[in-house]
């Protein structure tokens, strides 16, 4: 089967280029070199379109425990958004925390290939990889969570040697199939179970004396160390609260260079200036990530409407579930291994709070200066659903529309936000590596988010519209391993993507250690806490892709 | 028949019977007959010894090849015009396969257990909670309430697992874990050993644990009572648990949604969600709720998942639209509202459908006896003894892989409602 795209306008950042007319040819799903005089199968006449790689979201929460408790929580916002079944699809239901089913399809229509999981607990990892499985369309992956897990804090507290740590992590990854390593409030998950309310960045964790700073710096070596590509994810200390560009500042010196991948900064990214006591940190955090070439970050940018904020840091989701609306919300500890917490939020344009929460991710966009190490994303659902990327991009690319959308917030926010003064518009080659190029780098996807050849063929069009939210929304076509999956927005066939997973070397030793601890400790066996192929890929529905990692250090 | 069958012994096999899916256990087979050698409870010895009866498809009682059952019970659900799909006590493949059906065929979805999971569901619902994990509550509670429910005799491990685990985490800081039980003639056998230190009862007539808790509640927000016992129980002995309450660092409070005999038993958890929220504003405590049998866990799970709400869910509009109260299969049965019963059940023979006079296609495991004979039977694998599966634990965060023994051939239920999918 050979498709060939014909005199689309491709940006294509991975090979730098920019918005040249260039023809792509599709061989049995995988991009080729023109061939000399093979007979096309399919033509697509794409002149005066764009031409991009299948879009990748590298932090939105699709699947897992908390996402289901957040679904299950609130019907409330499901009815608004109902799904019929289609000729073609499942029924299903949108909105702040979408069926699976529905994610699938709309991450699809909106042009995305790839979507991973950023918070997966390695007790619910299994969990984490059926929801994904029932998430059609798209190729997905997941970050196992470490930091604040019983096994690994007792390695720190017991001052371990770094190999042995390395070799827990390593088997994390291979145990619950994950793709990266994220730690959330380090530390200060489990300090919460002691009852700990903060945990400042050098702030002892109760029980164990050992502070967030340790944990990062560990696990930051431990994985680069270890070969895996994507950086440490770190959800920071102290997320929301006001002054905590401090932590966030002394986060970014104290990695000393150790590679780093900031995550929903914008929640990160507050000063207490003037009389609320609540001012953006946006221009302090720019410049420290400009001038840090070791950290990446991606923005979590806050939209206004109702959503539902979902995540593994439970002690600082307990503090925000006093802005909870609805007033409900689930506060979860896990297995000596993680928590959660769910609180269903409505971000409002008119509160002051929001509207700067609103204009620091903005900043934060527009302010850091190179677009390979910031990722575009609202931290579905934290920040905002993951259907608002439209028109979010519209608001980095257009500054007249991102000045209309200004004079609708607090007046007060606009007033003390910088926003008007950035001229900065994104272009769409910014906007390709934001959302491709830049997260199949930092992720070690081979043969992703790029068009050369032996690139595989996730490839999304669009017309170009002087509307970057319409022309976003709606691409013409998106194909998926070289099949045609969407056209005119709309599903044409349905696919399962592949589970991408890292799989560095490790020393089985290690499971001695584990296997002792788990008996004694825990209420499931070690064999049984492992994560086989088999339950990923389930009869021919999934299929693995194993990720080449570095060799160990 | 002089062959002998060789002994085969499995271990680590996950228990499927009750919603803790402890996962020592050590079994052996022998030809189809199951032995459980180690670590099994009364419950996990009668579910993996029941003897396994021979059994064949039916179509209206008489026995059918199972391609004919397949093509009849697709032939029902074509010509329904609202089926419903029942029990659902079944694995995630066996959930997806019939969350695919009823989407496929616009029918109506509810687990055989919903009405105590609803109770949950409820509070969920209006207030949310603070919960905690079977591993975390077996190392670090320091107070454990058992709260008007026989959490013993409906999960015979919990005790000996989580309550009184010889070794835990933060044995160094640990004082002698306290164990109450609020209501009278619950089994506290199990609550023994040298990790317990005081077990405290405040006894009171199970239907009445609702009094004692909304009681416990309003005197620890500080509000006056002029009674001086509640449904029997001294209000000082109330006092005394919400001093304890208020000491401990991490209490946890357990219950069972099905185990729960108060009247509107959602106010009970309600209750209990209360108190566990007013201790965290001060120390640690969290809310367990256990039960999580026949897969109920599972069922909510997947449907939460696939279609964003618990059962209880309708496809009748082509969407899923949940409703607790209508969507139930119960009530829709008394009112005439259905034309079919597609029922499901792959644990016990005993989850029988309920007496209708609609027709009905079982899926179930060989013995069961409904009530009447229906249009459709086809035996299914229970999952982790005929064929492999997955299962989520009463805390909706553990899943377990489980294990095939290879007791029969029996097709899973999955396999059964896929094929049956594929015949509409």
């Amino acid at each position: 089967m050979l498709i060939k795209l014909t005199g689309g306008k491709v940006y294509d950042p991975a090979n730098g280029i920019d918005g040249e007319i260039r023809d792509i040819y599709v061989r049995d799903g995988v991009i080729v070199a023109p061939p000399a005089d093979a007979r096309i199968d399919e033509e697509y006449s794409l002149h005066g379109r764009v031409v991009m790689a299948g879009a990748i979201d590298p932090h939105t929460h699709i699947g897992g425990g908390k996402m289901t408790i957040g679904r299950l929580m609130l019907p409330e916002d499901h009815r608004g958004d109902p799904v019929c079944r289609g000729h073609l699809t499942r029924a299903g239901c949108g909105h702040a925390v979408p069926s699976t089913l529905t994610a699938g399809y709309r991450y699809a229509e909106m042009g995305y290939t790839a979507c991973f999981e950023p918070a997966m607990l390695p007790a619910n990892a299994r969990q984490a990889h059926m929801e994904m499985a029932d998430t059609p369309m798209v190729d997905k992956g997941a970050f196992a969570m470490l930091g604040s897990d019983d096994f690994f804090l007792r390695q720190l507290a017991a001052e371990d040697d770094i190999e042995a740590i390395k070799d827990y992590v390593a088997w994390t990854l291979h145990a619950t199939q994950a793709i990266a390593i994220k730690v959330v409030n380090p530390g200060g998950i489990s300090a919460f179970k002691f009852n700990q309310r903060q945990l400042d960045l050098d702030e002892q964790h109760v029980h164990y004396g050992i502070t967030p700073r340790d944990v990062l710096l560990t696990l930051s070596r431990a994985v680069k160390e270890l070969g895996v590509t994507h950086p440490l994810h770190v959800h920071g200390c102290n997320l929301g609260v006001p002054g905590n560009v401090e932590t966030t500042e002394n986060t970014i010196i104290g990695m000393n260079g150790l590679p780093v991948h900031l995550t929903h900064i914008q929640f990160h990214s507050y000063g207490t200036e003037g009389d609320r006591k609540f001012s953006s940190g946006a221009a302090r955090v720019a410049e420290l990530v400009n001038s840090h070439k070791n950290v990446s970050i991606d923005v979590g940018q806050v939209l206004f409407g109702q959503t539902c904020t979902a995540s593994g840091d439970s002690m600082r989701q307990y503090g925000n579930t006093k802005s909870a609306n609805p007033k409900k919300w689930v506060v979860m500890d896990i297995e000596c291994d993680a928590g959660c917490g769910v609180v269903p939020m409505r971000y409002r344009d008119k509160s002051f709070v929001n509207a700067l929460q609103w204009a620091i991710g903005l900043e934060l966009f527009l302010l850091i200066d190179d677009p390979w190490r910031i990722f575009l994303t609202t931290d579905h659902p934290n920040g905002a659903p993951f259907t608002f990327y439209p028109h979010l991009i519209r608001l980095l690319m257009d500054k007249g529309f991102r000045n209309d959308m200004m004079q609708k917030i607090n007046p007060d926010a606009a007033a003390s936000s910088v926003l008007a003064s950035l001229d900065r518009e994104y272009t769409l080659y910014e906007v390709a590596i934001m959302t491709r190029a830049g997260p199949a780098r930092s992720l070690g996807l081979k043969n992703r988010g790029h068009l050369g050849v032996g690139a595989c063929g996730d490839i999304t069009v669009y017309q170009d519209l002087a509307d970057r939210e319409a022309m976003f929304a709606t691409p013409v076509f998106v194909f998926k391993n070289g099949e045609l999956v969407v056209k005119g927005g709309r599903i044409v066939k349905v696919v399962q993507g592949a589970t991408h997973v890292a799989r560095p070397d490790f020393d089985r030793g290690i499971e001695k250690s584990l296997r002792r601890y788990f008996e004694r400790y825990h209420t499931v066996g070690l064999d049984n806490f492992k994560l086989s192929d088999d339950e990923i890929i389930t009869d021919g529905r999934g299929r693995l892709v194993i990720q080449p990692t570095a060799a160990r250090a | 028949m002089s062959e002998v069958a060789a002994a085969v012994e499995f271990d680590h096999v996950p228990c499927p019977f009750c919603g803790l899916v402890c996962d020592d256990l050590q079994v052996v087979r022998t030809g189809a007959a199951l032995k459980v050698a180690k670590n099994g409870c009364a419950r996990a010895v009668s579910g993996f010894e029941r003897p396994l009866p021979a059994a064949s498809p039916q179509i209206d009682g008489r026995d059918a090849s199972l391609q004919d059952a397949i093509a009849a019970a697709a032939s029902l659900i074509r010509k329904s015009s609202a089926p419903l799909y029942g029990g659902l006590a079944t694995d995630v493949a066996g959930m997806r396969a019939v969350m695919a059906l009823a989407d496929h065929s616009r029918g109506t979805l509810d687990h055989a257990l919903s009405e105590a999971v609803g109770q949950n569901l409820k509070v969920l619902q209006s207030a949310g909670w603070i919960t905690s994990t079977l591993t975390e509550t077996r190392n670090r509670a320091d107070v454990v309430v058992i709260v008007g429910s026989d959490v013993h005799a409906l999960h015979p491990r919990f005790f000996e697992r989580i309550v009184c685990a010889d070794t835990t985490m933060f044995e160094e800081t640990d004082k002698p874990r306290t164990v109450v039980f609020i209501g009278e003639g619950l089994d506290q056998s199990a609550a023994s050993g040298p990790r317990v230190g005081e077990v405290v009862t405040l006894p009171c007539p199970l239907h009445r644990v609702d009094e004692v808790m909304g009681a416990l509640l309003a005197r620890m927000r500080g509000n006056k009572l002029s009674a001086d016992n509640v449904a029997g129980v001294p209000l000082s002995a109330i006092e005394e648990l919400g001093k304890r309450l208020n000491e401990a660092d991490y209490s946890v409070l357990v219950w069972t949604p099905v185990g729960l005999q108060t009247r509107d038993s959602d106010l009970t958890v309600h209750a209990i969600c209360d108190i566990v929220r007013l201790l965290n504003k001060t120390t640690r405590s969290a809310g367990l709720s256990l039960g999580g049998d026949e897969g109920a866990t599972t069922a909510t799970s997947v449907c939460g998942w696939q279609s964003g709400f618990p059962t209880r869910v309708s496809y009748a509009s082509g969407a899923p639209d949940y409703d607790p109260l209508a969507h139930a299969i119960p009530r829709k049965l008394a009112g005439n509202e259905s034309d079919l019963l597609v029922w499901v059940a792959s644990y016990s023979p005993d989850l029988t459908p309920p007496d209708t006079s609609v027709p009905a296609i079982l899926l179930a495991p060989p013995g069961m006896r409904p009530p009447r004979t229906p249009a459709v039977f086809i035996p299914v694998g229970t999952p982790g003894i005929d064929h492999a599966g997955q299962l989520i634990r009463c805390d909706s965060v553990v899943s377990l892989h489980l294990h095939d023994l290879g007791r029969s051939q029996t097709p899973s239920a999955a396999a059964v409602l896929s094929a049956i999918e594929a015949a509409l």
